[in-house]
């Protein structure tokens, strides 16, 4: 086995799996992976590598499996330090921390209420995304990215999600850069950086994907 | 510039607990403000306006929020005894497992305690399922981290106090020495070091709080049988 291998068990659409690509981009790391059918029957690998709760996105590092998005980037940045994603300082790193298990605990289930929604649960629903929202925009302030003046780890945390945005758009009536301009600036100001270009997923694909959960739940 | 530390906790609050626990272990001096959930001081508020919850660490008045963020905080600050492991991987395996505690076994613990019947008896057994996962983490080791208390025996702390609290509540067994030897012993070698010991809450206002607690789940559970008894008379 050589010195590095890296393993991803993937799902392409997935936010989370999306952390994970672009991080690895980040740092210039060469990966091979395998695409999860997660409807249809999940791999012998992930059941083996997660057994728990046989969820993707799973890295296996020189065949040690390391599990949750979050924690994976996190071992990515502590494992091949260049370039760093997180911040140097202990505080700096507590409050990146902070927001990205805020980012989460919130945005993905937030955004789930939306499109498993319709009628006054999809007004709320919608009111509570854009409230989400709004809270990180709070914590981007006035900076380009959210890890400061350097795209990093809080920005490839968030940015994943951003492909399921549209979809959240279409059906609660809403336009994010109308409620929530900076943190629509700051998508545009992500898309332009390589890793995240060559790895966010078409809209269009979400919106598919979605509109074949909503009918498997009975919503449309 | 001298070092201020103030934890705003309450006097249960098992996360709370393990800020307390690492803040011992690594020696370090700090001011204590116990907070009230029903009536929250304006200092919290200002410092953890996201989620209004304790603990909240704060050092020389910048605030760190989330328990388990706080001990990454705290370990990657005072190196002495350190809490994490150094490795990566292993590191990844503690936080992973933290959150398994928070996520499933707290959950599923809680089940077992406010449900009855036929109900509480699935729920022990998921309770079961979860917590023979940490029972095999044990395996030749006395503590998760190890020889020593580590981020995971913080993480997972609350069980050494609070599950025994339960069990007398319901009167039900729930970690058997026979079934759970390792985590057994871990619970008691965790609640008698000398560091923890001194930090539990007191047993008797954890009894009456939790009894307290459930008394809303049993109250729901015979209002059901009435109706279901009247319907069937």
């Amino acid at each position: 086995m050589s010195k590095d291998e890296l393993f991803l068990l993937d799902f392409g659409l997935s936010p989370f799996c999306i952390r994970v690509r672009i991080a690895l981009a980040e740092k210039g790391l060469q990966y091979k992976g395998q695409e999860e059918d997660l409807f249809g029957g999940k791999s012998e690998l992930l059941q083996k590598s997660n057994p728990i709760y046989e969820k993707v996105p799973v890295l296996l590092h020189n065949g040690k499996p390391i599990l949750e998005s979050t924690n994976i980037v996190y071992y990515i940045d502590e494992t091949f330090a260049s370039p760093p994603l997180l911040p140097a300082c202990s505080y700096g790193r507590s409050r990146a921390r902070f927001w990205a298990d805020f980012i989460d605990k919130k945005v993905f289930d937030g955004g789930a209420a939306i499109w498993r929604s319709k009628g006054d649960e999809l007004e709320l629903a919608k009111n509570e995304f854009i409230d989400i929202l709004k809270k990180l925009e709070g914590a981007l302030g006035d900076k380009d990215y959210l890890g400061g003046e350097k795209f990093g780890f809080l920005d490839i945390v968030l940015i994943g999600s951003s492909s399921w945005f549209p979809t959240y758009e279409r059906i609660g009536g809403f336009k994010i850069e109308d409620e929530c301009p900076k943190i629509g600036a700051w998508i545009k100001r992500c898309k332009g950086r390589e890793s995240v270009a060559k790895t966010l997923p078409e809209p269009h694909k979400v919106c598919e994907l979605v509109g074949m959960l909503r009918k498997m739940h009975g919503i449309e | 510039m001298a070092e201020e530390l103030k934890l705003f906790r309450t006097w249960s609050s098992r996360y709370s607990l393990r800020v307390v626990n690492a803040l011992k272990i690594k020696g370090l001096e700090y001011e204590t403000i116990l907070e009230d959930l029903q009536n929250k001081s304006a200092s919290l508020l200002e410092y953890n306006p996201t989620h209004k919850k304790v603990p909240v660490l704060v050092h020389n008045g910048k605030p760190i929020c989330e328990s388990l963020l706080i001990l990454e905080y705290i370990d990657e600050t005072w190196k002495q005894h350190p809490l994490l492991p150094q490795d990566p991987y292993l590191k990844a395996m503690a936080r992973f497992w933290a959150k398994f505690g928070d996520d499933k076994v707290l959950p599923s613990i809680w089940s077992v305690f406010i449900s009855q019947g036929q109900e509480q008896e699935e729920a022990i057994a998921l309770a079961a399922g979860n917590l023979k996962f940490l029972e095999e983490l044990l395996k030749g080791k006395k503590f998760f981290g190890g020889e020593t208390i580590g981020y995971l025996d913080l993480a997972f702390g609350w069980m050494a106090n609070l599950i025994s609290i339960l069990e007398e509540i319901v009167d039900l067994k729930l970690v058997d020495r026979k079934i759970f030897p390792l985590l057994s012993e871990w619970m008691n070698s965790f609640s008698d070091d000398p560091v923890i010991k001194e930090c539990w809450p007191p047993r008797n206002k954890m009894v009456e709080k939790f009894k307290a607690m459930r008394e809303p789940y049993l109250k729901e559970l015979h209002e059901t049988e009435v109706m279901q008894f009247s319907l069937s008379s």
